[in-house]
């Protein structure tokens, strides 16, 4: 337990500089992930098939085969075939982005389906085009339903970080398997890395709450960032409270 | 001013409107009563383009609404057509549909910038006015959430007002109402079709206004209209035998 803790200070630094690592990914990936869910989740919308099928299929793959062998492809298999991606931190990136992106335009898609009929037809009424439909009207009201969801994906990044040291970066679990060798604690080594990722989704939830908050403010709903420490209870306002702003059937 | 030539629309293997032909001048007041399912909504559906036709074709002020020209022939319109004629209607919906995204005077606001090309400046005046009309201008820093259901429908009319349609389409705007504020509603109404010259065409069951505000009554019956006339003679002495039951049976039922 000594020489752990004595261990441990004396490789803060490096751990500061890998945690710094960890979140640099999982935010990178997840500002890709991010831009290409919005792409990916309107086009699977159009009224077009052509369209739509390439959005699907784009979705499909990058859901359907594994984060781990997608991350490898990019950082073993592709400097064979004579494309080098210039860092290995930027191919966990594109890895988080293009799966996470697959996952998130499901997110985006749904939230949109979610949004009533009645206020399309609000829109249609006051003769906007398609696209002020959607940035004007619906994507506002979109945005709050995707939040819990996209927060959901955001842990699952953060938590599928790990994978970078299987690539040669530096990470906190790569730290940590430091730590272990250096000191022979497995179960604490473990255990402290099990700490770490904890505390920061949680802090990454706590941020997600924060925008929830008030993005619902916006709508008129909630009451901003009051109440935000509290554990959550099951949505009182619900989506209903638009409804009743948007109209039924 | 607006034309159904032999329209027919069907849902499915129901038929809601059966080869229907009327028309409504400009300036005019009409009210479609009837009982539900008789097509009345609808009809204002298909004047918003929020429904397409299955037959005949649909003119505003002479122009196509349901389609387009091509050479000489009508085919259907497609969405670019349609936001040059839809811009002669405007719609107020029985559930209001505001948007909650957008405080009450950005509800009013944000088409006339971005669809009309208004100044900021200039649709925040009209908006203003809009909302001083409808006994709102002190609510429009407001969330349409936190308003009466009363209140939103008036937000929602002048909405409508702010696009300045030559045609105002008002589909049942009282029906989600609690009792105590359709009175609201309906005077905001009563005021605008007195103050204005724009063609209305109501669907409500609110008798005494349909008397009060219009020039002409259709009586709708299974997708056709089976009487139509002045609201005098329709309300005092209705001929057909379908227009006395479904008059007997609303009034009986206040």
């Amino acid at each position: 337990m000594g020489t752990f803790l004595t261990q441990l200070g004396d490789s803060a630094g490096n751990i500061g500089a890998a945690i710094l690592v960890t979140v640099e990914a999982t935010v990178l990936g997840a500002i890709l992930a991010l831009v290409l869910a919005f792409i990916l989740g309107l086009l699977a919308r159009s009224r077009f098939l052509v369209v739509r099928g390439i959005a699907r299929t784009i979705i499909e793959f990058f859901r359907g085969t594994s984060l781990y062998v997608q991350l490898f492809w990019l950082y073993f298999a592709l400097p064979v075939l004579g494309f080098q991606i210039s860092s290995a931190l930027l191919c966990a990136v594109i890895a988080f982005g293009l799966n996470f992106g697959a996952y998130g335009a499901e997110v985006v898609r749904g939230a949109i389906n979610a949004v009533p009929k009645a206020q399309w037809e609000g829109a249609v009424a006051l003769n906007m085009t398609g696209f002020q439909r959607m940035r004007l009207v619906i994507l506002p009201q979109a945005w709050i339903g995707m939040i819990p969801p996209f927060n959901n994906l955001l842990i699952q990044l953060l938590k599928s970080t790990p994978l970078l040291s299987l690539i040669t970066v530096a990470d906190l679990t790569f730290e940590g398997q430091q730590l272990r060798a250096a000191t022979g604690q497995t179960a604490l080594s473990y255990l402290f890395l099990l700490v770490v990722y904890f505390i920061l989704a949680y802090i990454f939830t706590l941020l997600m709450n924060a925008l929830e908050s008030v993005a619902k403010a916006r709508l008129g709903r909630g009451g901003g960032l009051r109440g935000l420490f509290r554990l959550r209870e099951a949505d009182p306002t619900g989506r209903s409270a638009g409804a009743g702003a948007g109209g039924g059937a | 001013m607006v034309l159904f030539e032999q329209v027919v629309k069907r849902f499915g293997s129901n038929i809601v409107l059966d080869h229907l032909d009327f028309s409504v001048a400009q300036g005019e007041r009409v009210t479609l009563i009837g009982p539900s399912g008789s097509g009345k909504t609808t009809i204002l559906r298909l004047l918003m383009t929020l429904e397409k036709v299955n037959g005949g074709v649909v003119y505003v002020e002479g122009q196509p609404l349901s389609h387009m020209k091509r050479g000489s022939q009508l085919v259907p319109a497609n969405e670019r057509y349609l936001r040059t004629v839809r811009k002669k209607i405007g719609m107020v919906f029985q559930q209001f549909n505001l948007f909650p995204n957008m405080k009450v005077l950005d509800n009013v606001t944000e088409a006339p910038i971005h669809v009309l090309g208004l100044s900021k400046e200039e649709a925040v005046d009209r908006a203003k006015q809009l909302l001083d009309l409808v006994g709102l201008g002190d609510r429009i820093n407001q969330h349409p959430t936190s308003l009466s259901g009363g209140q939103q429908q008036r937000v929602a009319i002048a909405r409508a007002l702010a696009m300045q349609p030559d045609v105002l389409l008002l589909d049942e705007v009282t029906s989600a109402l609690d009792p105590e504020l359709v009175a609201d509603v309906l005077n905001v109404l009563r005021d605008i079709a007195q103050s204005t010259t724009i063609t209305m065409l109501i669907v409500t069951h609110e008798m005494q206004f349909a008397r009060d505000v219009s020039n002409r009554i259709l009586m709708f019956d299974k997708g056709r209209i089976v009487e139509e006339g002045q609201p005098d003679k329709i309300f005092s002495n209705p001929e057909h035998e379908r227009t006395q039951t479904f008059l007997r049976a609303v009034l009986e039922e206040r």
